[in-house]
């Protein structure tokens, strides 16, 4: 038996798409990759419930507080099976910085299903209830404090809204253009063709990052957080089309050859209507690999462009406008833990490079796979 | 016999860098109501590019129609708009190609692609559209087509994907289908299944049917009328039961000679010397000449016209 029909469906009514995801699950790295993004996604969906406070709900008196640590045992000795947290105050060593103490003489029982602030479920749903937190004036932050005291974790857990979903819009828009465009100039082909991929090299012969600053230096300063955001998308898609749209293209040359297509035109279909119901059609098994693939490089062009100021803007929280604190390296050295963000966004990336390479794996036919 | 498709001296030429391939070199023909046309040729002698001259469908650069008419219903389709063209194909004029397996995209439903064609042409909703092509699904032979319609061209076999196909291209009732070389791609038994069936609908829709095809075997049991194409150009034209009786032309004659005959013992079969000429330098004068046995001087010397030697019966030869 050759390769080829070894990877053929073994019955009927298997189609190619149930394989591909057959086989995509035997690949252990990919799967929990899905399983940590799912998380991730999951957690930023549900972040106002999750997150203990508001990722603006500050306490100057808690200003660059280290990760709290969670009790069981008390000063007496006796174990409680609710863990719980001491208040936390602060004095100042030789060089004035701050150092905090835990006031042992009062316990806060960490609680599930708080009253917090007020706040609107996924945008529609207003609620006040929170997943944890204790009773004021204590306040647990389980990742620490950023200077001006507000929880790390919470801004983490709003963060990743805009960091995780920016992805994904961002590749909606790019690839939707990139796609358009490539179909277009791969099916036209001639002057067409030579117009559209001259355009695409030119948007890919600036580097992506000064184009990015360029690009962001032409939007005026003192917009709305829906309007920066809306505008990094903007900026990224356009970056981002051209890559796919000279892929795209080279695949399209080929489908436009098959002979399907010309039944198309036999059967008296337009041209715009045969690129998109017959030709892109037949490249979505490679779009859904770039996708995924493609993901990572939008979270860290948000990340990069609020690192350095001229993203999302204070107070909201992204993973990336999270991390200029940590520009300073005094602030890395004595209050490590705003680092954290940083973390996440190593996962995320992590996880949808493996995620994609999983797909890719899973779609790809001429790997025969194996122990079938 | 009532005229539906009228094909005067077509010319589709290709360019390339330094050469003109000229695949289809001044063609005329008739397809009347109701009626078969066979067109026969070897392969490269420009019977499909003559079909996708038919349809507009010549890709185009490096293809071009230099010259000639095609009259289908009093109007010349080399002449109107492309977006009127569009409404023609399919509903007027449909096509079945050679393919099945690659005719059919392979990533949607053969019901979905097939509903789609009729909605491109009829307004018609989802659900109708659905039971049409159901109901053609099975008038063209396909069992439990409700489950066929869900399935992907991969779970068809070619016989069954063919016929799914020509579901397509009648799904519109179209006056004139072209059928290029429907059964080439298909085992034997299926090809008689398929013919079978081609014929049948020619009959229930009253159908005209250009049928291009390299076997003779086909011509005689589908045609009325027969084209023999070589080289761009027809070389014999006359009513099937004419030709086959009494062919003309030594290279028709060449290919009743190539074909096996029933009872006969024989160590080889009879092939025609010499190959097909390149498009882009046809010979001069009569562009079989080299290939053929009855060559003489004047043969090389002026392209040589189609001439009615009897009443429906053209020959591109001046010896017979």
């Amino acid at each position: 038996m050759t390769r080829r029909e070894k990877t053929r469906p073994a019955q009927a009514g298997i189609t190619q798409t149930q394989l591909a995801l057959r086989r995509l699950r035997r690949h252990k790295l990919a799967i929990s990759s899905l399983w940590v993004l799912g998380f991730l996604y999951l957690v930023a969906l549900f972040a106002d419930f999750i997150a203990p406070y508001g990722f603006d709900d500050e306490r100057r008196d808690l200003s660059y507080c280290p990760p709290m640590r969670l009790h069981f045992f008390d000063e007496a000795g006796t174990f409680h099976i609710r863990p719980f947290v001491y208040q936390y105050s602060y004095t100042f060593d030789e060089y004035f910085n701050r150092v905090y103490v835990q006031d042992r003489s009062v316990r806060f029982p960490v609680k599930a299903f708080v009253q917090g602030t007020e706040h609107r479920l996924m945008g529609f749903i207003p609620m006040k209830m929170r997943l944890l937190g204790v009773d004021e004036p204590a306040r647990v932050y389980l990742l620490g404090a950023d200077y001006r005291g507000r929880d790390l974790l919470s801004r983490i857990i709003y963060g990743s809204r805009v960091s995780l979903s920016i992805g994904f819009v961002g590749v909606a828009v790019s690839f939707t253009v990139g796609m358009l465009v490539g179909g277009i100039s791969g099916f036209f082909g001639g002057r067409t063709d030579n117009v559209l991929m001259r355009m695409c090299e030119m948007v890919m012969m600036i580097p992506g990052f000064y184009l990015m600053l360029a690009l962001r230096a032409a939007f005026p300063p003192g917009l709305s957080s829906v309007e920066v955001y809306l505008m990094i998308v903007l900026i990224m898609s356009f970056i981002g089309w051209a890559g796919l749209a000279r892929v795209i293209r080279g695949m399209v040359l080929s489908i436009r050859e098959k002979e399907f297509v010309t039944a198309a035109r036999a059967s008296g279909e337009g041209s715009l209507r045969i690129i998109i119901r017959h030709v892109l059609p037949n490249t979505l098994s490679y779009v859904i690999v770039a996708v995924t693939l493609s993901i990572p490089g939008y979270i860290l062009g948000e990340s990069a462009l609020s690192l350095i100021g001229v993203g999302i803007q204070e107070p909201y929280a992204s993973w990336g406008n999270l991390l200029t604190e940590a520009m300073k390296i005094s602030a890395i050295q004595f209050h490590p833990w705003i680092l954290i963000p940083g973390l996440l966004i190593f996962i995320a990336v992590m996880a949808f490079n493996f995620l994609g390479d999983g797909l890719r794996d899973a779609f790809d036919p001429k790997l025969a796979f194996e122990g079938e | 016999m009532e005229v539906l498709l009228n094909v005067r001296d077509l010319k589709t030429y290709f360019y390339s860098d330094s050469k003109v391939a000229r695949a289809v070199d001044g063609v005329s023909f008739q397809v009347g109501k109701g009626r078969t046309l066979g067109l026969v040729g070897e392969s490269g002698c420009g019977k499909s590019v003559t079909a996708l001259s038919i349809l507009r469908l010549v890709p185009s650069p490096p293809g071009k129609i230099v010259e000639g008419e095609i009259i289908f219903e009093g109007r010349d389709l080399l002449k109107i708009a492309e977006s009127e063209m569009r409404s023609v194909r399919g509903n007027d004029i449909a096509m079945v190609f050679q393919e099945p397996m690659t005719s059919l995209n392979p990533v949607f439903t053969i019901g979905y692609q097939i509903a789609e064609a009729i909605r491109l042409h009829q307004r018609v909703s989802r659900s109708d559209a659905r039971e049409q092509t159901v109901d053609l699904l099975r008038k063209v032979g396909i069992p439990s087509p409700d489950q066929r319609y869900n399935e992907y061209p991969h779970q068809l076999s070619g016989g069954m994907k063919q016929r799914a196909m020509i579901a397509m291209g009648i799904s519109c009732h179209p006056k004139l289908l072209i059928a290029d070389e429907p059964t080439t791609a298909l085992d034997v038994t299926i090809q008689a299944q398929i013919l079978d069936l081609l014929a049948e609908l020619r009959d229930e829709f009253k159908m005209s049917t250009l049928l291009i095809t390299h076997d003779l075997g086909v011509i005689a049991e589908m045609t009325d009328d027969v084209a023999v194409m070589y080289a761009g150009q027809i070389m014999e034209y006359a009513t099937t039961r004419t030709l086959f009786a009494n062919p003309k032309h030594p290279y028709t004659i060449g290919l009743f000679g190539s074909l096996p005959k029933m009872g006969e013992k024989r160590e080889h079969l009879e092939a025609i010397e010499g190959f097909v000429p390149d498009p882009a330098h046809y010979p001069a004068g009569c562009r079989f000449h080299p290939r053929c046995n009855l060559m003489e001087e004047k043969c090389r010397q002026a392209p040589i016209e189609l001439r009615e030697i009897e009443p429906d019966h053209f020959v591109r030869c001046w010896k017979v």
